[in-house]
């Protein structure tokens, strides 16, 4: 049993010198569980916890074909916010914001959230009329929302191109001061932290490699460290969801995409905030080591290989450089690609599958890492009760068959468009 | 020309090229891509609702061999289909969509 972290446990640790103990165990699979929840990134993490916590469920293993915060937990702009306008978006990311801003103590463990505020940027009147509607629907759902003019945005953000013959002049932008950032690695450790000392068992490199079924029952899953059973088993693995799910027979309304981020040279404090721009997809923000974070679109056409295409670096300097032109003086110190989940939708889905006892979490598309706590919460919720969370039903995975798609961006059904 | 360096590929060597069957090798910056070239559409007029629910939403989205439509819009403007492993994006061979695959 891990030992609670505390000023009383730092003072003691550098009286003694006593070394710490493993942050969790190194678990060896069993061979029956309550649960299975495949998948050892932040959600499925999440979920493993909150069974465990919310409901009494603890004979559960999460198992992780690499190593914990070898996927999307560790390769994400780390960003948090709740600046939605579908009922049932807002309710669900407001839920999320707010499991975050307690998740430090109810984890025990510091994810160091960071709350210093989101501006979406407005190059025009009628961006700003969007904005200001949003910013609404926010407000009437006890969000918190500020709608800025330029001069606001001048005084809070004076480091961008207020020139005058800017491409992309600027008009205003809408605050969420509630939003910000936290510290990925911590997040994925902090629950495999606190889901271990509740008694889970944590799985890495045990790969699975097909389903075990009684009929239409999924009763467990077979890996590469041999046949582990299990009551209900739960699919968590956004990037790789078509993969999994076609070996309990199910095609998805999911194609794989690439996501590039990109981080610079470390340099002093500079962007205060987590800034989007309004003309393109790009947003920013400072990690606390100093260097730039920032993304943008996705690279464009399906794959799993985890490694992004050049011409996406220039497209997203650009924007970088447009938004802020003394960033054309900084080296790029590292950029990555994550495997991301898209729908025709642009929305996830947690829920019941066609097979009995399968549950699936997956299609995040590009919201992911600030949905983790709300998706730990009601996808253990689903699984614990077997029905959806009331937060979650419209997030279905048969709801393209009822006509009920949940688009956000209004975009239409191009997975590699949303 | 473009030879690399110790530390490997360049971008230009490592980003996808695709064989356009009328303009040759291309970077892919010149096309757009245009989703799973294996599905059929339902025959026009069907009233089958849980084919055309499968042909506009549900994907194979395989890891590995995947055949898929391109349009080179900044070149002859044609549909392509290409192979390429969706694992390694390593690429395969290529030809217009209005032509059968060649055998």
């Amino acid at each position: 049993m891990t030992e609670r972290y505390s000023a009383l446990a730092l003072a003691r640790h550098a009286a003694t010198g006593a070394p710490w103990p493993r942050v969790w165990r190194k678990a060896e699979p069993k061979p029956t569980y309550d649960v299975i929840v495949i998948g050892g990134g932040g959600h499925g993490l999440a979920t493993a916890y909150y069974l465990a916590a919310n409901h009494g469920v603890t004979k559960v293993a999460v198992i992780e074909r690499g190593y914990i915060g070898s996927g999307n937990v560790g390769r994400n702009t780390t960003l948090v916010r709740s600046n939605y306008q579908m009922d049932g978006n807002t309710q669900f990311f407001e839920y999320s914001l707010k499991l975050w801003e307690g998740l430090s103590h109810a984890l025990n463990y510091n994810v160091m959230l960071s709350q210093r505020g989101q501006i979406v940027l407005a190059h025009g009147p009628s961006q700003l009329d969007v904005l200001s509607r949003k910013g609404n629907i926010m407000r009437l759902n006890g969000i918190d929302a500020e709608l800025l003019d330029r001069a606001d945005i001048m005084r809070l953000l004076p480091y961008l191109d207020y020139s005058a013959g800017t491409r992309f002049p600027i008009h205003g932008g809408l605050l969420q001061r509630r939003a910000g950032t936290a510290r990925h690695d911590a997040v994925a450790w902090g629950y495999a932290r606190a889901a271990d000392r509740l008694g889970v068992d944590i799985v890495e490199h045990c790969e699975v490699t097909g389903f075990i079924s009684v009929g239409n029952r999924i009763t467990g899953v077979r890996t590469s460290r041999g046949d582990i059973h299990a009551e209900r088993t739960a699919i968590s693995v956004a990037g790789h969801s078509s993969h999994i799910a076609a070996m309990a027979g199910l095609r998805l309304p999911i194609e794989s995409h690439l996501l590039q981020a990109f981080v610079t040279e470390p340099i002093k404090p500079f962007v205060d905030h987590v800034i989007s721009f309004g003309a393109e997809l790009f947003y920013i923000s400072q990690s606390d080591k100093g260097g730039l974070v920032f993304g943008g679109h996705i690279d464009g056409f399906n794959s799993y290989t985890q490694r992004g295409q050049f011409p996406k670096i220039q497209a997203v300097a650009e924007c970088a450089v447009a938004l802020i032109p003394s960033m054309s003086r900084l080296r790029l110190l590292r950029h990555w690609a994550g495997i991301q989940d898209m729908t025709p939708d642009g929305s996830p889905f947690i829920g019941r599958t066609p097979r009995d006892n399968l549950y699936f979490n997956g299609g995040w598309c590009y919201q992911g890492f600030k949905a983790t706590p709300a998706t730990g919460w009601c996808f253990a919720h689903t699984i614990a009760r077997g029905e959806e969370h009331a937060l979650v039903r419209h997030l279905a995975l048969d709801r393209f068959e009822r006509g009920n798609g949940h688009d956000e961006y209004g975009l239409g059904q191009w997975t590699y468009r949303q | 020309m473009n030879t690399g360096s110790a530390n490997g590929p360049t971008g230009n060597e490592r980003m996808l090229k695709i064989v356009c069957p009328n303009c040759g090798e291309r970077h892919y910056t010149e096309f757009r891509y245009a989703g799973d070239a294996t599905k059929s559409r339902p025959r026009h007029g069907s009233a089958d609702l849980r084919a055309w629910h499968d042909h506009v939403f549900l994907f194979d989205n395989p890891k590995g061999a995947h055949r898929e439509y391109w349009q080179h819009v900044l070149g002859c403007r044609q549909w392509l289909v290409l192979e390429r492993d969706t694992a390694t994006n390593t690429t395969g061979r290529s030809w217009l969509a209005s032509e059968a695959a060649p055998p």
